[in-house]
């Protein structure tokens, strides 16, 4: 594996550092305890080609997941229409723009399932086993390395779909999507992931001190699947709080779905951009204080 | 390899297990997983966790709907549907299984020429497990619906013979949901990606069981298929009992389908089990 240098090479290299696998001595800094960025992005290049090469060896695991998506979607869908038999509008929105949801959820949740996903289950398994100490000791942001090791390339089947039933949301909706609606929509949605990274990361981060709880990203993946599919507005106040700010799905389909429809304001943007930053930041911290306390897997 | 020689039907334990034999080990293993359950509860409760999710999600939606037509929508009222989907919260818990997962783990990894050996049948260990799970869990749960009952203002119409009706319509709903799923776990001995499968029964279940929608709001077509199959029978039918929409006779009918569907889901599984036993075998297991 060729080691890039180029222009990160501003004297950042650190070695590791003397006495503490875990993590970053006090000089590091707390974005990047042992690099520049572009190490970062140069780590999370690699992995993913390396990911890519494997997924190629097993395309069925494409087949399957496409089965597999398009019976979430058709599940989905069907649970709309008989909806809609009994009602033209839930909370204000249309079947139609209900389908654009269904396909924004999709989209969102295979792109985390890609890499995300999987990464951290392999994260989660190896405190366990205690093939984490490893990682730990390569000199990278072992946060970056945790989040993107492990590829399940069959997951883009539900980008692909999702991206489809959106369509024919757009199409069925009928009305035109300006570029700047596109614009929004495109960065609400890249504020959308960066926020259920960061959730996944701090739901993982408890593996360090809970390994019994191997299931801990169910939390996720059932109130996403099940939740992620209506506007936020249908929930009772207590319930919209808790899924915008303990389990941040409901925030991040629907937003990106009113910036499609040009129903967002500019308060709910800024809001989005606060919440993203928070939990990233928050994240960021929680995975250093976890590793700082971790004492490694023959303690 | 171990060479085995299986006799599917004294795997089934016709010579060996008595009633007295299996009561014993019911009771002995419960009290085993029970503590499995109270050694990995936060396991436990996230997985209770996401029992939960779906029929209080399916609440809002539908209480959405009714408050938007008026008050009712379908013949439901908002309250009504609250009542409904706490029902099923409760129900679906009660008759849930995961185990198609472990069969097929067990299959992988040839766990089964083990088992096979025993002289008791293989779903009893699985069972009981499943049986630990509910009674573990259903200690937290009950108060959960309580709270959720009160902050969405369900609104029941049990009478007292329909609580009396509804614990045999419970256990036999239970009986034929665990049995013909146990069966359909089995499909992992000829199919290795079985996941698909068990996926699009659980879509199929989600709508014909009535976890998404209370089954009246179907189509009458649709209404017809979940009856005649067993699906109404697994989760819908004790649901209905519970809320008081059926009358006396209706119950007393519907407790004889459920009997029914249980003896030909127990034929079904037994001929699935004794097919899956001696290809196991066949293959080299």
């Amino acid at each position: 594996m060729r080691r890039e240098n180029g222009a990160s090479s501003t004297g950042e290299r650190s070695a590791i550092p003397a006495g503490n696998v875990a993590g970053g001595t006090a000089r590091s800094s707390f974005l990047a305890p042992h690099s520049s960025a572009t190490h970062a992005l140069t780590v999370i290049r690699t992995y993913l080609r390396l990911g890519l090469l494997t997924m190629v060896q097993y395309r069925t695991n494409f087949l399957f997941e496409l089965i597999g998506v398009s019976i979430h979607l058709a599940t989905a869908l069907l649970g709309l229409a008989v909806i809609f038999n009994q009602t033209s509008s839930l909370n204000g929105w249309s079947s139609s723009e209900l389908v654009m949801l269904v396909g924004i959820q999709t989209i969102l949740g295979s792109l985390l399932g890609i890499v995300i996903e999987p990464s951290f289950q392999t994260f989660m398994e190896n405190v366990r086993l205690g093939t984490l100490d490893f990682m730990l000791t390569k000199p990278a942001d072992s946060q970056v390395m945790v989040s993107f090791q492990r590829v399940e390339g069959g997951a883009i089947a539900g980008t692909i779909a999702g991206a489809t039933i959106l369509g024919i949301g757009i199409a069925r909706h009928g009305e035109r999507i300006g570029l700047g609606q596109a614009l929004l929509f495109a960065a609400m949605l890249v504020l959308g992931i960066v926020i259920m990274y960061s959730f996944l990361l701090i739901l993982s981060t408890l593996a360090f001190w809970f390994v019994k709880l191997d299931n801990v990203l169910v939390i996720f993946g059932t109130t996403f699947d099940q939740a992620g599919r209506w506007p936020i507005g249908i929930y009772p106040g207590w319930l919209k709080a808790t899924l915008t700010f303990v389990i941040p799905i409901a925030f991040v389909v629907t937003v990106p779905a009113q910036a499609l429809s040009g129903r967002v304001n500019g308060l709910t943007v800024a809001g989005a951009c606060v919440l993203a930053l928070a939990f990233l930041l928050g994240a960021r911290w929680f995975w250093r204080y976890g590793l700082k306390h971790y004492t490694g897997a023959s303690a | 390899m171990v060479d085995v020689d299986v006799d599917a039907d004294a795997a089934i334990g016709e010579r060996a297990f008595s009633p007295g034999n299996l009561a014993a080990f019911y009771r002995q293993r419960f009290k085993v997983d029970l503590a499995l359950q109270v050694a990995y509860r936060g396991a436990t409760f996230i997985w209770l966790f996401s029992l939960i999710v779906q029929p209080l999600v399916s609440l809002v939606v539908w209480r959405t709907v009714a408050d938007s037509q008026g008050g009712s929508a379908g013949g439901y009222t908002a309250g009504e549907y609250a009542a409904y989907f706490i029902a099923v919260m409760v129900v679906n818990q009660l008759t849930f299984m995961w185990h198609m997962w472990e069969i097929e783990w067990r299959v992988r990894t040839g766990v089964y020429s083990g088992i096979l050996l025993r002289p008791m049948h293989p779903i009893h260990e699985d069972l009981v497990a499943n049986l630990a799970f509910k009674a573990f869990t259903m200690v937290p749960l009950v108060p959960i619906c309580v709270v959720l009952g009160i902050l969405f203002d369900a609104q029941f119409e049990t009478r007292p013979m329909d609580i009396v009706a509804f614990v045999p319509a419970v256990i036999l709903a239970l009986g034929i949901r665990y049995t013909i799923e146990w069966a359909l776990g089995l499909i992992a001995f000829w199919i290795t990606r079985a996941a698909a499968i068990h996926q699009l029964w659980a879509s199929v279940t989600f709508f014909l069981a009535g976890q998404m929608a209370p089954l009246s709001l179907f189509p009458k077509p649709i209404q017809v298929i979940a009856t005649v199959l067993p699906f109404r029978w697994m989760l819908s039918f004790p649901v209905e009992v519970l809320l008081g929409r059926l009358s006396g006779r209706e119950i007393l009918a519907g407790l004889g389908v459920q009997v029914v569907w249980l003896a030909i889901a127990i034929v079904i599984m037994r001929a699935v089990w004794s097919r899956a036993a001696s290809r196991y075998s066949a293959v080299g297991g």
